[in-house]
C-alpha cells in the first residue's frame, strides 16, 4: 500500500526565484494490485507526485509511506525503489546496456542479487514481457514498444510490487502503445499494481480506478465511467475524455441520451443500438 | 546509412577462441605484444609467426577480414618504410640525389613491417573474437587491485557501456539532426575546409544539448534502478577460466620460451 498523508513538494523556481508548489498536501492512497491512472496536463504535479513514491522526490512536508517504509528514511531507500519501480517516457535514455539480457539484469545486479537468480529473474522478466526471443539482441536494433517492454522486464527483474509508467506510452506509434498497454494489464491480471500517467483517454479508461490531478491537488478520484461522464470538467481542465465517451455527450446535447458512459467504442455500439430499438 | 555501422570490428562465431575468457585472451594479446618487440632476428618472429595464424584458423574468422584491418596502416607503414630505407646508415643499394636507400635500411624496414603487421592481426585478434561489452567486462576485471588505490576501475567499466550503449543512438540522432539542417537549406558540402567546419556547428550544438539531456534522464532513471556504484553489486555473467583458458596459457608460454631459444640460437 503506498499512502501519502498530506504531502507537499516544491522546487525552486530559477527564473523567478520563487518556490514552485507542484504537489499541495495531497493525501492519496493506493492498495496493492490497483491499476490506478493519473491524469492531468502538463504541470499539473502527476510527474512530481508519482516521484514521490519512489525517493527520487522528497516530500517538503507529509510523508509518503511505500508498505509502510518511510520515503524519506535512507535507509530503506533501495528496499522502496526495488519495490516501486518506474518506466520513463522515452526509452532509449533508460536503457543502460548494450545487450538486452544485461540491461535488464542491471537492476538486480545493483541490489546484489546472486548470480544464477539474476539469471532466472531475467528469463521470467522477458518471458512476462513476451520478449524472451530478443535476450541477445541490442536495444538499438529494436522498435520503440518493443525497447519500452525491455525497460519493463529490467523493472520486473526487480521484483516490485508497484510499477509507474510515467507517459511511457507518449513518445510511441500506436502499435508500440498497444503492446505496452496489453503488457501493463497483463501484469496488472497477475497481481501487479499499475500507476499509469497517460495523456491518452482511452488507456487511462482501461483502468480501475482515474486521478484527475489539477495545481497539485487531486480534482477527481473515482472509476473512470464516472470521471469521464463529467465531460464538461474535464474540459475545463484541458482534458479530455475518450472519443466514444465524447460522440455519447455530443450525442446527449444534440437530444439522443444514450444512458449509461461509455468508454469503448464497442459499449458505444451497443448502448447505441439499445437506445434506437 | 549510419545505422549499418558495426560497433568495434566483432565478428560473431562460436569458436573455441570466441569463446575463451576475455581476460586471457587480453593477457595473451599484452604478452605477445611484449614479445613481438624483444624480437632481433627474423626467425624469432617464427613461433609468434604460426601461433597467430594457428589462432586465427580455429577462431574461423576469415583470413582476409583479419588482413582487412592492415588496410588502414597501409600509408604509415609505407611512411616508415621510406624513412628506414633512406635513413640508416649502411651499404649503398641505390641513389636518388642525396638520398641513399642502404641493403640495412631494406633489412630494418621489412623487419618493421612484418612486426608492425604482427601487432596489428594480433591486436585486431581480440577485438574480432570478443564482444565490446565482453572486452569491458575482461578490462575491469583486471583492473580490480586498482580499486585499492582508490582508482575508479567500476567506474570506467560503466562509462565505458554506457559509451558502447549510446553510440549508435546518437549517431541516429546526429542523422535526424542533419537531415533537418539540411531540410532548412544548410550546406554540408561545399566550401573549403574552414565553411565546412563551420558548417557543422548547427548540428553538434542541438546533439550537446540533447546528449545532456540523455544524460540526465538516463541517471534518474539509473537511480531508480537503485544504481549506486559497486559496493554490494553482483553481475549476471560471471567470468571463468576454464581448460581452454589455461591451455593458450601453456601454448604462449611455450611459444614465448620457442621465440627465445630461437634468438639464442641465432644471436
Amino acid at each position: 500500500m503506498i499512502e501519502a498523508k498530506e504531502v507537499s513538494f516544491s522546487y525552486d523556481d530559477e527564473e523567478t526565484n520563487t518556490q514552485k508548489i507542484v504537489v499541495d498536501k495531497l493525501s492519496l492512497t493506493i492498495n496493492k494490485g490497483e491499476f490506478v491512472a493519473i491524469l492531468g496536463h502538463n504541470g499539473s504535479g502527476k510527474s512530481s507526485l508519482v516521484k514521490l513514491f519512489n525517493c527520487v522526490n522528497i516530500p517538503c512536508a507529509g510523508k509518503v509511506y511505500v508498505d509502510r517504509l518511510d520515503t524519506t528514511d535512507e535507509k530503506v531507500l533501495f528496499d522502496i525503489r526495488s519495490r516501486v519501480g518506474m518506466v520513463f517516457q522515452n526509452p532509449d535514455n533508460q536503457l543502460v546496456a548494450t545487450i538486452v539480457e544485461e540491461d535488464v539484469a542491471f537492476g538486480p545486479e545493483n541490489l546484489g542479487v546472486p548470480p544464477l537468480e539474476i539469471r532466472k529473474r531475467v528469463d521470467d522478466a522477458l518471458k512476462a514481457v513476451d520478449m524472451y526471443a530478443y535476450i541477445d539482441a541490442a536495444p538499438h536494433n529494436l522498435s520503440g514498444g518493443q525497447k519500452q517492454r525491455i525497460a519493463i522486464a529490467g523493472i520486473l527483474a526487480m521484483q516490485p510490487e508497484y510499477l509507474i509508467l510515467d507517459e511511457s506510452t507518449a513518445m510511441l506509434d500506436p502499435m508500440g502503445r498497444r503492446e505496452v498497454m496489453d503488457t501493463v494489464k497483463r501484469l496488472n491480471r497477475q497481481g501487479m499494481a499499475v500507476i499509469l500517467i497517460t495523456h491518452y483517454m482511452e488507456e487511462a479508461a482501461q483502468a480501475d480506478r482515474v486521478i484527475v490531478m489539477e495545481e497539485g491537488r487531486i480534482f477527481m478520484d473515482a472509476d473512470p465511467k464516472k470521471v469521464f461522464s463529467k465531460v464538461e470538467e474535464m474540459k475545463s481542465l484541458r482534458l479530455g475524455v475518450p472519443q466514444a465517451a465524447e460522440l455519447a455527450y455530443c450525442l446527449k446535447k444534440g437530444g439522443l441520451d444514450i444512458g449509461e458512459t461509455v468508454l469503448t467504442p464497442e459499449a458505444f455500439v451497443e448502448a447505441f443500438q439499445r437506445r434506437i430499438q | 546509412m549510419l545505422k549499418d555501422i558495426t560497433l568495434g570490428q566483432y565478428f560473431p562465431g562460436d569458436s573455441v577462441v570466441h569463446k575463451a575468457d576475455p581476460r586471457m585472451k587480453i593477457l595473451i594479446t599484452l604478452v605477445f605484444l611484449i614479445g613481438l618487440f624483444t624480437v632481433k632476428s627474423w626467425l624469432g618472429f617464427l613461433p609468434v609467426l604460426v601461433f597467430t595464424v594457428f589462432v586465427i584458423r580455429i577462431s574461423q574468422v576469415p583470413f582476409w577480414y583479419v588482413l582487412k584491418g592492415l588496410k588502414a596502416i597501409a600509408v604509415l607503414i609505407a611512411i616508415t618504410g621510406c624513412f628506414n630505407i633512406f635513413l640508416t646508415e649502411g651499404t649503398v643499394w641505390f641513389q636518388i640525389g642525396w638520398l641513399k636507400a642502404t641493403y640495412e635500411g631494406l633489412n630494418l624496414a621489412g623487419f618493421m613491417l612484418v612486426r608492425i603487421c604482427m601487432l596489428i592481426v594480433i591486436t585486431s585478434m581480440l577485438t574480432l573474437t570478443t564482444t565490446p561489452i565482453m572486452l569491458t567486462d575482461g578490462i575491469e576485471s583486471l583492473l580490480n587491485p586498482l580499486k585499492k588505490i582508490k582508482v575508479p576501475v567500476h567506474e570506467f567499466a560503466m562509462m565505458m557501456t554506457i559509451a558502447l550503449r549510446f553510440i549508435p543512438t546518437i549517431m541516429e540522432e546526429t542523422d535526424k539532426i542533419m537531415k533537418a539542417q539540411s531540410a532548412r537549406g544548410a550546406d554540408f558540402e561545399s566550401g573549403n575546409l574552414l565553411q565546412r567546419a563551420k558548417a557543422m556547428i548547427p548540428i553538434l550544438v542541438p546533439l550537446f544539448i540533447s546528449a545532456f539531456r540523455r544524460a540526465d534522464e538516463l541517471a534518474v532513471a539509473m537511480e531508480c534502478r537503485c544504481y549506486h556504484g559497486d559496493q554490494n553489486r553482483t553481475k549476471l555473467r560471471q567470468l571463468h577460466f576454464s581448460g581452454i583458458d589455461a591451455l593458450a596459457a601453456v601454448f604462449t608460454l611455450l611459444v614465448l620460451v620457442f621465440q627465445f631459444v630461437i634468438e639464442g640460437m641465432t644471436l
